[in-house]
């Protein structure tokens, strides 16, 4: 996902001469074309990223696109305010891009795990927070992301994603949940890293003759009201999957949703029950540990459903 | 010059029978008279070459809403409305809240880096005008005031000037007693900045100091500005309970008199 960005940003950078991307000293093999191409327009800030916003608002203030990019927590959380006042209260259109969506950063350890970040950014008031499901969708993301007159978060993974689309030619619009196939009964509404991890659940279900609605969410907010009511329709059971604390993330916004327009549809959520990985794990060992592979949403749903 | 001042510290006696930071509001004064009396190059408030100021130190913002009212760029009774219900004079500045308030500030730390930011843009695109951030000398304790300071000295942003009110106080004492920075001269040299200490009050040195920017070619440029917190009301100077403190309504009178004595 890492690769799909940066890749879109070049062809970006390339036609606006007021894009910018900064970086906390991350992106190392990542980064280097842009800088190379356009070493203007590219700074690492170093690791000060309380200064890193506040110079992505003095440039946006400026008339300057600025993509800013480190880990998850400390474009996010470390520079917590700054993102709040510089970015979001004065409402500019700065797109923040964090790296390593949930687990990705197994190994290293619950200080590099992002499990709170689309709770928290959610929070802020003129932020749009994407969860991209895969690299294809990354693409469209930052494509997308250029039309946005405020703040945004884009949530990526780091390399070797799986993609659900079967073409690189998907409509993408934010705000917009995409239908990655179609069902009924049972909807598997899942976003960031958990789309492919929904599409394979699904396989596993229609094998059991369950015909699961699969949707990638990649829009937490806005969320999608409009489809989520429209499942409501032909589903009896909304799973929402994230790879997420269980607070604030999507199986809320879902929720909000259909308790807000009181939808007859019940509501299962995957996700992180509010805890920090007790365990060293990689990705794939702490998905295990809180149910999040395709065959524990499987045998769940299933549990769920008889 | 020294009328301006004198008249908008007026204004602020009046506006401050409610709300605090009226000290703090009353120690900026000179700076900002001086700043967009006899410095800065600001056409309109939207003019893309302007040049750029930013109150970091957003609680003193009644001075900074004052000398825009001053300076034309909105009718001087809005400031009538200062912390009214509904109205535009949030006690800490709202960026286009009112013309001329370039940036929303208020949590102490933040400016320095925006006006890093806008420096930068200016070096980039060939753009003469300069950027101005004031700051606390309170708000030194900030550590992200740090980071902007080894971020503009690297980035040779000869075009940023930042100035500290250095009245000596903050919320609760005299800012030695709290966390001593008061060799902070020395702690921006290390920093890469060049520094001048100027009596923040007087107008002629400030003006000349002003006019010395930047110091130092590539690098960029501090003016300590020795201030005294509340300067103007003498009963309330030096004190730091003018932080806090609105002005008593029988108060108004007298503290109007000595302003208009003073002078
Ligand atoms: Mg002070």
């Amino acid at each position: 996902m890492r690769r799909a960005f940066i890749n879109t940003l070049l062809e970006l950078a390339e036609k606006d001469p007021d894009l910018y991307l900064l970086t906390g000293d991350t992106g190392f093999t990542i980064l280097e074309e842009f800088q190379k191409r356009f070493p203007g327009r590219y700074y690492n800030i170093g690791i000060s990223e309380a200064a890193m916003i506040g110079v992505s608002a003095g440039l946006a203030m400026s008339g300057k696109t600025v993509f800013v990019y480190t880990i998850v927590p400390f474009v996010t959380m470390r520079c917590f305010e700054q993102v709040r006042i510089d970015l979001c209260y004065q409402n500019l259109p700065v797109k923040l891009v964090g790296v390593g969506q949930g687990f990705t950063y197994g190994t290293a350890g619950a200080t590099h795990h992002a499990i709170e970040d689309i709770a928290i950014m959610r929070a802020l008031p003129n932020m749009t927070v994407i969860c991209p499901g895969g690299p294809i969708e990354t693409k469209k993301a930052v494509e997308e992301s250029m039309k946005l007159s405020g703040p945004c978060y884009i949530r990526l993974g780091k390399s070797g994603e799986a993609t659900v689309h079967e073409s690189s030619d998907i409509s993408f619009t934010i705000g917009k949940g995409i239908k990655v196939r179609d069902g009924e009964g049972v909807a598997l509404v899942a976003t960031s890293n958990m789309v492919p991890v929904a599409a394979e659940a699904a396989d596993l279900l229609k094998k059991e003759g369950i015909d699961p609605v699969v949707v990638s969410m990649h829009t937490v907010k806005p969320v999608d009201r409009e489809l989520i009511a429209d499942l409501s329709q032909s589903c009896f059971l909304i799973a929402t999957l994230e790879e997420h604390n269980v607070i604030g993330g999507l199986g809320s916004a879902v929720g909000d949703v259909i308790l807000e327009e009181d939808l007859p549809v019940r509501l299962v959520k995957f996700a992180i029950p509010d805890v920090y990985a007790p365990v060293v794990g990689s990705q794939q060992y702490l998905r295990e540990q809180f149910g999040l592979t395709p065959g524990q949403v499987f045998s769940r749903i299933k549990n769920e459903i008889l | 010059m020294e009328k301006i001042s004198t008249e908008i510290r007026k204004r602020l006696v009046t506006m401050h029978q409610t709300g605090s930071h009226f000290g703090s509001a009353m120690s900026i004064v000179d700076i900002l008279t001086v700043l967009y009396f006899k410095i800065m190059n600001i056409p309109s408030p939207d003019d893309p070459d302007r040049d750029r100021f930013i109150l970091s130190k957003g609680h003193a913002t009644s001075a900074w809403y004052t000398t825009l009212a001053k300076k034309g760029f909105f009718p001087e009774e809005i400031l009538d409305t200062y912390l009214d219900d509904g109205g535009q004079l949030y006690g800490h500045p709202v960026r286009g809240g009112v013309p001329g308030v370039e940036a929303s500030t208020g949590s102490l730390g933040h400016g320095i880096n925006i006006g890093i930011g806008m420096a930068l843009a200016a070096q980039n695109d060939g753009k003469d005008y300069k950027v101005y951030v004031l700051m606390g000398d309170g708000e030194l304790q900030e550590g992200s005031v740090w980071e902007g300071a080894m971020l503009a000295s690297r980035l040779k942003l000869d075009n940023l000037v930042a100035i500290i009110d250095a009245n000596k106080l903050q919320g609760f004492d005299r800012v030695e007693n709290i966390q001593p920075i008061n060799t902070f001269r020395g702690k921006w040299e290390a920093f890469g900045w060049i520094v001048k200490e100027v009596d923040g009050h007087d107008h002629g040195e400030l003006e000349a100091t002003f006019h010395e920017v930047p110091f130092k070619s590539g690098c960029p440029s501090v003016v300590i500005a020795h201030t005294i917190k509340c300067k103007g009301v003498p009963e309330m100077e030096n004190k730091f309970e003018s932080h806090y403190l609105s002005v008593p309504k029988d108060k108004v009178e007298q503290y109007v008199k000595e302003l208009d004595e003073e002078r």
